[in-house]
């Protein structure tokens, strides 16, 4: 988190989406309350349960919805001004619903056309578009037609088409199937190494772990931690890190270690062949291990840490607040 | 500058379509110091482009769409009866005097054309603009595309308006030349030709065309505000009706008194009504249009602020 704020100082408001003390109320409910964020390029994942705030941050970066109070800008540009938001700025929403009638290529290309492109322009755009999500072949069939896993690609090709700075996705992943979810992915870190910045919603923990460049994660209607996810873990002070090793003598590594006061807990692991253990500080646990390694005693195959992910850090953060 | 930020401004620069031929962005890259704002000439060409493309999508959507049976009903509805007459004469004496047929148009379109077709007619096209697309979900399109939310406005009010236009003012003139067929080409024809008849059709279509514009800005405006559009609209619809009744002052407050005050033929409202005088055209005319106007100035200021959430629909 820290490293994140670090950059942040140097880039320019005008090249990041700046939350400025944002809140957002339904009448007497909370939608999301207090959010100061400066998201920068790359790819940015919010997480959260549902009813978390996820979806409302997301329409509150496109402009569909007018913040109560507070203000945000998108690369310096008030999200209140659509004729010049939406130059630079995609959104593929969770709304499974288009304008009755339109084969894919006519939806992609009409919304083009609405930007004020012309039709030449358009028609190249839009097939780039389809291009892009694998649905050139279908490109000329109705919606109508479409499967879920493809209603969402055309979906995702409009957001695309324009070529924008910023792509918002709310749960793109939804109803992909394995394969083209792996070439959606491929397609944002391609977008994000472009410089482009994404912002995603998913449950997919594990998805979002691998593909994501920080998390902001929500709760409640309050952004309950943003960083990457490794330094969101490390700042966890209160929930100590566990590792696994896998060494020849667990036992005698467990005593080794057992002693150190950022050591909370060290348990054999069923097998006999590991230790788990718990510790309040990762990199003196590493160099304890520098140690030992050096000492020859034991031998040690493998380190890993085990909560060490978005899950892990979904379930502290999240599910053990609201248990 | 930073690396990355230098890759995120070339990235800007280069694959950026050009959308404004002709019209330079306030905001062109995302640098890094604060764009110089200069006074821009407005884009114009731009808007039209859009207007033109918001146009094309909703005359599809209003002609072909589900929505659109309905609409084709109540085209149909007052050329049914009449088709089922044109080829006999009527009984009745009023219908064996030709003299009399300029009057039984003019009781036939002013209490049933323009007053239950068009008037519905009107409020189904433009009240479904916005709602119905609020219904289907789909109106974010339009709010996701960078457009003028007033362009959005104008463009959805025209594609409406021509809908309108069309279907209604050829119920006006089918209806027309229909009551008149059974007296065709004798004396219907001497009327259409060397008499007032061609004046009058050409009249009624004007008068056609201004109560869509008039209905058509007010439902537009009914469709954004209720959720339940039904209501105002049936207020309006006794408004009318009952503008004989009113005092002059408050007649004026209608649509209804001035499309009357154009009427070529006038018509007794019978001995209940309070008599006012018409508003001449020069009057009505520019009246109804400003007040169309101002009518899509609040349109505007409406969607502007407007935000989707369907879920509350």
């Amino acid at each position: 988190m820290s490293e994140t704020k670090a950059k942040s100082e140097v880039r320019s408001p005008n090249s990041e989406i700046v939350f400025d003390d944002v809140s957002k109320f339904y009448g007497e409910i909370l939608g999301v309350n207090r959010v100061n964020l400066q998201i920068a390029p790359g790819i940015t994942s919010l997480v959260g349960p549902n009813g978390a705030g996820k979806s409302t941050l997301m329409n509150l970066m496109a402009g569909l919805l007018r913040p109560s109070r507070g203000s945000i800008k998108v690369l310096g540009i008030p999200t209140h001004q659509p004729e010049q938001l939406f130059r630079k700025m995609g959104y593929c929403t969770q709304f499974d619903s288009f304008p009755r009638g339109l084969t894919g290529k006519e939806f992609i290309k009409s919304f083009l056309l609405v930007h004020g492109l012309d039709r030449k322009k358009a028609e190249e755009l839009s097939v780039t578009a389809l291009e892009r999500v694998s649905l050139l072949e279908a490109g000329n069939r109705k919606i109508a037609a479409y499967s879920k896993g493809m209603r969402q690609r055309i979906r995702l090709a409009q957001a695309i088409a324009h070529q924008p700075a910023v792509l918002i996705l709310d749960e793109p992943l939804n109803g992909l199937d394995p394969m083209v979810r792996a070439e959606t992915i491929a397609l944002f870190r391609k977008l994000a190494a472009d410089g482009l910045h994404l912002i995603i919603s998913s449950h997919i923990l594990h998805e979002v772990d691998t593909m994501s460049d920080r998390v902001i994660l929500l709760n409640n209607g309050y952004v309950v931690a943003e960083g990457s996810v490794h330094g969101v873990r490390d700042e966890m002070e209160d929930r100590p890190m566990q590792i696994l090793i896998r060494c020849d003598k667990p036992a005698k590594l467990a005593a080794r270690v057992f002693d150190k006061d950022h050591v909370v807990e060290a348990r054999l692991h069923d097998d006999k062949l590991g230790l788990f253990v718990r510790t309040r500080d990762a990199d003196r646990f590493y160099l304890l291990l520098n140690d030992v390694v050096a000492e020859g005693e034991i031998t040690i195959e493998s380190i890993a840490p085990v909560d060490d992910d978005l899950s892990a850090v979904y379930q502290y953060l999240i599910e053990g607040s609201s248990a | 500058m930073s690396p990355l930020f230098a890759k995120a401004k070339a990235l800007t620069s280069q694959s950026t379509p050009n959308w404004n031929r002709g019209f330079t962005l306030m905001i062109s890259s995302t640098t890094e110091i604060s764009p110089v704002i200069r006074k821009q000439p407005l884009p114009w060409s731009l808007w039209l482009r859009q207007i033109r493309a918001v146009f094309r999508l909703e005359i599809e959507k209003n002609f072909l769409g589900r929505r659109s049976i309905l609409l084709y009903l109540l085209a149909l509805l007052p050329i049914g009866p009449l088709v089922l007459l044109a080829p006999f004469t009527p009984p009745g004496q009023e219908w064996q005097d030709f003299t009399q047929y300029h009057m039984i148009f003019a009781i036939f379109y002013g209490g049933f054309v323009l007053r239950t077709v068009v008037f519905f007619g009107c409020a189904w096209i433009f009240m479904n603009l916005f709602r119905g697309d609020i219904i289907d979900r789909s109106l974010h399109f339009y709010f996701l595309s960078p457009v003028r939310r007033e362009v959005l406005v104008v463009g959805k009010y025209f594609s409406g308006l021509v809908t309108a236009i069309f279907l209604f003012t050829a119920t006006t003139i089918i209806c027309m030349l229909l009551i008149y067929l059974p007296h065709f080409p004798s004396e219907s024809g001497r009327f259409f030709f060397d008499g007032p008849g061609m004046g009058q059709l050409l009249t009624y279509a004007g008068i056609t065309i201004l109560a869509c514009i008039g209905y058509g800005a007010f439902f537009l405006v009914v469709g954004l505000f209720f959720r339940n559009p039904i209501i105002p609209a049936i207020v309006l619809y006794f408004w009318e009706w009952l503008n004989f009744l009113m005092p002059p002052l408050l007649k004026k407050v209608s649509v209804i008194h001035y499309l009357n005050s154009l009427a070529p033929v006038p018509v007794s409202e019978g001995p209940f009504a309070v008599v006012a005088e018409p508003t001449p055209a020069w009057i009505a005319v520019p009246s109804l249009v400003i007040v169309t106007a101002l009518v899509l100035i609040v349109a505007s200021y409406r969607i502007r602020r407007m935000e989707i959430s369907y879920g509350s629909e």
